[in-house]
């Protein structure tokens, strides 16, 4: 009986079982590509703000500290996004004219609130403390990079899973001492690991892996 | 679940001569091993087979499964939803984002107010909690208050003031009630009736006798389905005058409940339960521990952890009463009763033996002979004013409401009202049949109804005004012992709603004054002298007005206090009686629209979304019925059709109703459940009637009963001994089961040598199975509900339930009970079937579950020896209702379909501690952490700890020798550990 395929087609067969296998890997690797990437975290991506402030501004230029606006961070698990009074405590004597800061104006006087735009956003099944992280040495750039550097706000970190859990498994590498929690242009030093260790025995960390730590 | 032949009742009889005694058991149909309750045990969700529909075939599926799966992935790439932060303008100084504040407040439930703190979440009230301070609560709650924050965001409140059904707005009504005032001013108010339920707020009672001076014709009328009228007309029936009746049971070493419920109901029963518990632990030794003896119609939670308890029908009850009076010297004639004589001879003979220290208690919906009896017999007793004593009535005017509505509708009747404001209370549903509400107020020409919902008295009334819920308004009111509350709002109103001061106000000539204004208005006039700001803030900070339980009231008996009693005739034995009484979950049907209270399985009979016709297995049997058979419930010539419960332990020859359901207009949830038993309920018949009769329909019912849900099987799950045995064997509990040795599994195990392990004990011999709990873990962990066929599929999401066992003769069997949580085991079975590691183990020793990782496959739930594990087998949260947003614990995930879930131990709270004591740099201490069913319960059943800190509370307690843990046996080593009940018989009843 004649052949009815080809000596050929076993090459081809070949190919494409293994080229199938091939696009596979390569689909999913493109598709984890996707998903890490910035344009799916939004990590480097400024967010549009209905005023466009200059965290760069009012931290580095005018010195003012987080806390100023950001009140409940140590005490809290949500840090704080001030209220429109607290603008205004600056902007009723200058910049008072400002177009720019015609929304706050409008925000003061009508009432309502100014809606910005969040630019950490985290799952709703993920409850995390700010207040915490502060107390126990995490600075604010460890995870929010050089805010005070942002002319306008994104984020520098994905805030994925496996990015919190590298510092929950080895919290040495990231803690700094209490009181440079706030200091935006703290720099690891040389020998953070071994410095990193006598903070967490001094703050008495522990390693949180637990799922209930952050997921209920 | 259908009755089938096999399930007959006959069949249970011929079962049970074989039975042994001390054996557990569930329900009739477990005692007789029917094939029902076999194919019940094992098809552990049973309702699987029916949910399927059969329109689609196993390919269609197939391919659907497919394609959700890549829809699935598909969903994965859109990017992540925007969102906004909106804070404040002005942000109110006293928030923290993220903290919540507490405020004392106080729920009123027929007149009496029970402290709360009302947790609050950025303005929204999400939780309330027991006020320490207060003395009808002490810290503890009642499932009705729990439940009230859900009552609170009721999408189906009444949310606009309408006139015949038509949105009119409060402007119009304020200027049509000017106009009606005005003309009232010039008769003197002749045709003005006011008709209020119990009125115990000092606010509102100043306000109506103003009023009642400006129109000196008015009058005022007070109407409560469900109250303690016959406790006010016996007080004057023994003592003349009005009295409001208080116990000191920590006081009492002997107690006989004539029918009162007085653990689980009443303006008190929070303290009381308290109190009885304090005296139930097992240290004190024989002389410390209390003996509870309760006779009853309907068996309750009292009933259950009584020691001895005596089903009796109502009729018989007046003639027990009275032969125990006659014994402990009361110069009553007693015609005999039907109770053997030896347990009566026992009974007197402890009473007598506690001259001083004992205390009998007559049931609030008994006659008001009754309570003149308990009144005699606790003087006879020389238990006044040791476990007894007396104060001036705490409402603000005690009358017999029953005559005040007759009244009323009478005067309605003939035409001689024209302005009626009825002000709470839904009559058209509740109003005795005798008395035809409905064709009185049909003569008034301005009706007004001011209500939560808009209710089938509503319907009725020309006007209707939306009511302010209570976390929504100003106002006042007393406890059981005088005590006065200044109850303050949460939130502002969320609909057009008015607190009862503020509609009364119009007619005070003071429109617009604001609750607040009439309330500290009231207080500033009270305390005249006094600096009101310091008094106000002092009052609201603590929930409490210093010093205002009233004092104690020394009274005398009538000389001819007997004459007016009737002389009770020997109940006519072959009659069947009937007997109402307050649902213990939705109450008088105010409560109907109340989802988590519709769903809770009722303290003894399990049953939820229902009420039946509860009868005794034996008559029952005698009239031929089985379990959910649906008979015509005939009372003097009014019906209705309600399905049959043989309930163990419910007295022979009497049915008992449970009123509140049946309602005709009470919004989604509550509107035509259950039958109405108004519809029989004759003022001559409040709570009790002779002559009931039965008539089959042939038709059956599904009942969404949950007593059978979750069966363990058998086993030594509860453990119960006298305390004579654990006197003589202290470890008898431990030794009933066997406890493997710790080391033995294939497992490696956990090192909790640094830091916390959490666990906890449940007292057994607390527990009276009140529901409270339950309705705090629902309310504490955003557990939706699922509605009667899902229950009756066995899907409630309750993660905490309160298990029944029954031993003994089913007609009088003594009843444990057991609240069962996810025991977070040691050897856990749920961790080690989980394919995708969705539930593990936790570094302080709790069993984790993880919602955003399970995929659903139930393995957990499958391999659970407890039956904590609940699935969301549809999307039962509801996520688009914008109203019960705000509700939920903004600390909890709300569930999805196809996901897990289970007791977490309240993690949220846990891990809230630990951030405080963390951040404090100290261990968390003992008692810092509350689980939100501790928290809620009366007798402080529950006890939650670190087990590795040998001095914490909990630490003690897993070392008491009545400590054991449920099937230990399996080698689980769960975390939650019981400790066995224990009781006290009067060793002349029981010989031992």
């Amino acid at each position: 009986m004649a052949q009815i395929f080809h000596r050929s087609t076993n090459t081809i067969a070949r190919v494409t079982i293994f080229g199938g296998i091939f696009i596979l890997a390569l689909l999913s690797w493109v598709w984890a590509e996707l998903y890490r990437s910035d344009y799916s975290t939004e990590v480097n991506v400024v967010r549009d703000q209905p005023v466009p402030f200059s965290h760069k501004h009012h931290v580095s230029d005018d010195g003012i500290d987080c806390r100023y606006c950001h009140t409940t961070v140590e005490t809290s698990k949500f840090a704080g996004i001030p209220g429109t009074d607290t603008c205004m405590t600056c902007h009723s004597e200058i910049w008072a004219d400002s177009p720019m800061l015609q929304p706050v104006r409008d925000s003061y006087q009508t009432g309502k609130s100014i809606e910005w735009a969040r630019v950490h956003v985290l799952p709703d099944y993920v409850f995390f403390d700010h207040s915490i992280h502060v107390s126990k040495g995490i600075g604010c750039s460890t995870c929010h990079g050089r805010v005070d550097q942002m002319p306008l706000t994104w984020s520098v970190n994905t805030l994925f899973m496996g990015w919190c859990l590298d510092c929950h498994r080895t919290p040495a590498l990231f803690v700094r001492p209490r009181d440079q929690v706030f200091n935006m242009s703290w720099v690891p030093p040389a020998d953070q690991p071994i410095q990193g260790e006598k903070l967490v025995k001094e703050y008495k960390i522990k390693s949180q892996t637990d799922c209930w730590t952050c997921h209920r | 679940m259908k009755n089938t032949d096999e399930s007959g009742l006959d069949l249970i009889r011929e079962r049970l001569r074989g039975a042994r005694g001390q054996e557990y058991w569930r329900s009739l149909d477990e005692l007789a091993d029917t094939k029902e309750f076999r194919r019940f045990l094992h098809n552990e969700f049973p309702g699987l087979a029916g949910s399927w529909s059969g329109l689609i075939n196993r390919r269609d599926a197939l391919r659907l499964m497919g394609a959700s799966l890549a829809l699935a992935g598909l969903s994965g790439c859109t990017s992540r939803p925007a969102e906004k932060i909106v804070p404040y303008v002005h942000p109110p100084t006293e928030f923290v984002p993220g903290k919540p504040l507490y405020y004392a407040t106080a729920m009123v439930l027929g007149g009496y107010a029970k402290g709360l703190l009302a947790e609050s979440h950025m303005g929204r009230p999400t939780k309330v909690e027991g006020n320490p301070r207060h003395p009808a609560s002490l810290g503890a709650t009642e499932a009705l208050s729990q439940a009230s924050v859900l009552s609170l965001y009721d999408p189906d409140r009444a949310q606009a003031v309408t006139r015949n059904g038509r949105i009119t707005g409060w402007l119009s009504f304020l200027t049509a009630m000017s106009e009606r005032a005005e003309a009232q001013h010039l008769s003197k108010g002749k045709g003005f009736r006011i008709l209020t339920e119990t009125v115990t707020s000092p606010t509102l009672a100043h306000q109506i006798r103003t009023l009642l001076e400006a129109f000196p014709a008015a009058k005022w009328h007070q109407y409560e389905p469900v109250g303690g009228n016959s406790a006010r007309i016996g007080s004057r029936l023994a003592f003349g005058e009005s009295v409001n009746t208080c116990y000191r049971v920590d006081q009492a070493d002997v107690i006989l409940a004539l029918d009162a419920d007085f653990l689980c109901s009443g303006p008190a029963h929070l303290r009381y339960a308290r109190d009885w518990a304090g005296r139930r632990r097992a240290h004190g030794g024989r002389e410390r521990m209390n003996r509870l003896y309760v006779v009853e119609t309907m068996p309750s939670g009292t009933g259950a952890v009584a020691e001895h308890r005596l089903p009796l029908r109502p009729s018989d009850m007046e003639a027990f009463a009275h032969a125990v009076a006659k014994e402990v010297g009361v110069a009553v004639h007693a015609p005999g009763s039907s109770v053997p004589e030896a347990w009566t001879a026992a009974l007197v003979h402890d009473l007598r033996q506690h001259r001083g220290s004992s205390l009998v208690i007559a049931g609030e919906f008994q006659s008001p002979a009754m309570h003149a009896l308990a009144h005699a017999m606790n003087q006879a007793l020389g238990n006044v004013g040791n476990t007894v004593f007396y104060t001036d009535p705490v409402e603000a005017r005690p009358v017999d409401q029953i005559q005040s509505l007759r009244e009323l509708v009478d005067e309605m009747k003939a035409g001689s009202v024209d302005l009626l404001l009825i002000l709470g209370g839904n009559p058209m549903f509740s109003a005795p049949a005798d008395i035809d509400f409905a064709a009185g107020l049909n003569r008034v020409e301005t009706r007004v109804h001011q209500s939560l919902h808009f209710d089938e008295t509503s319907r009725l009334c020309s006007w209707h005004i939306p009511e302010a819920h209570f976390l929504e308004t100003w106002s006042d009111a007393r406890a059981y012992d005088g005590t006065t509350t200044i109850i303050q709002p949460l939130i502002a109103p969320l609909y057009e709603g008015k607190s009862v001061h503020e509609l009364l106000s119009i007619f005070l000539d003071e429109p617009n004054r604001s609750g607040y204004d009439i309330v500290r208005g009231y207080w500033r006039n009270e305390i005249a002298g006094r600096d009101l700001d310091e008094f106000w803030h002092a009052s609201l900070n603590s929930g409490v007005v210093d010093g205002s339980a009233l004092p104690v009231k020394s009274v005398q008996l009538k000389e001819d206090w007997t004459t007016s009693i009737t002389a009770i005739t020997a109940p006519n034995a072959s009659e069947i009686e009937i007997s109402f009484r307050p649902d213990p979950s939705i109450f008088d049907g105010r409560f109907a629209n109340n989802g988590w209270l519709q769903e809770l399985p009722k303290p003894l009979s399990k049953l939820a979304w229902d009420n039946a016709a509860f009868l005794s297995p034996a008559t029952a049997e005698r009239l031929g019925f089985n379990h959910r058979d649906v008979v015509e419930l005939v009372l003097h010539g009014r019906s209705v059709e309600a399905p049959v419960f043989a309930l163990p332990g419910h007295a022979p020859d009497s049915v008992t109703v449970h009123l509140g359901f049946g309602r005709t207009l009470a919004g989604k949830v509550g509107t035509g459940v259950g039958f109405n038993p108004y519809l029989l309920r004759t003022s001559e018949n409040l709570w009790a009637g002779q002559g009931l009769e039965l008539h089959p329909t042939r038709k059956q019912m599904v009942l969404a009963c949950t007593e059978l849900h979750h069966s363990m099987e058998g086993r030594n799950l509860v453990r119960v001994g006298s305390i004579a045995e654990f006197e003589k064997n202290p470890g008898f509990a431990r030794e009933m089961g066997e406890t493997p040795p710790s080391g033995d599994t294939l497992y490696p195990g956990f090192d909790y040598s640094q830091g916390y392990q959490w666990g906890m004990v449940v007292n057994l011999n607390a527990c009276v199975g009140c529901n409270a709990c339950v309705v705090a873990c629902e309310a504490e962990n955003n557990s939706p509900i699922v509605g009667k066929q899902e229950v009756a599929n066995s899907r409630e999401m309750q993660w905490l339930r309160i298990d029944r066992y029954y031993s003994g003769d089913k007609e009088n069997p003594s009843t444990t009970l057991a609240p069962v949580l996810c025991m977070h085991c040691e050897n856990a079975p749920c961790e080690v079937v989980c394919p995708v590691q969705a539930t593990n183990h936790s570094s302080e020793g709790l069993n984790q579950m993880v919602y955003n990782r399970c995929v659903g496959t139930r393995y957990c739930s499958n391999n659970c020896p407890y039956k904590v594990r609940r699935f969301n087998f549809y999307q039962y949260s509801d996520w688009v209702t914008p109203s019960l947003k705000p509700m939920r614990n903004p600390d909890v995930s709300v569930r999805g379909r196809g996901v897990m879930e289970k007791c977490s131990y309240c993690v949220q709270r846990i891990q809230e501690a630990k951030i405080t004591a963390e951040k404090e740099d100290r261990l968390v201490r003992d008692g810092e952490i509350v689980t939100a069913c501790q928290q809620a319960c009366p007798t402080q059943a529950f006890t939650f700890g670190n087990i590795n800190d040998p001095d914490s509370r909990v630490a003690a307690l897993k070392r008491d020798p009545l400590n054991y843990g449920m099937l230990a046996e399996l080698n689980v080593r769960p975390r939650t550990s019981y400790l066995a009940k224990l009781r006290n018989p009067n060793r002349e009843i029981e010989k031992e």
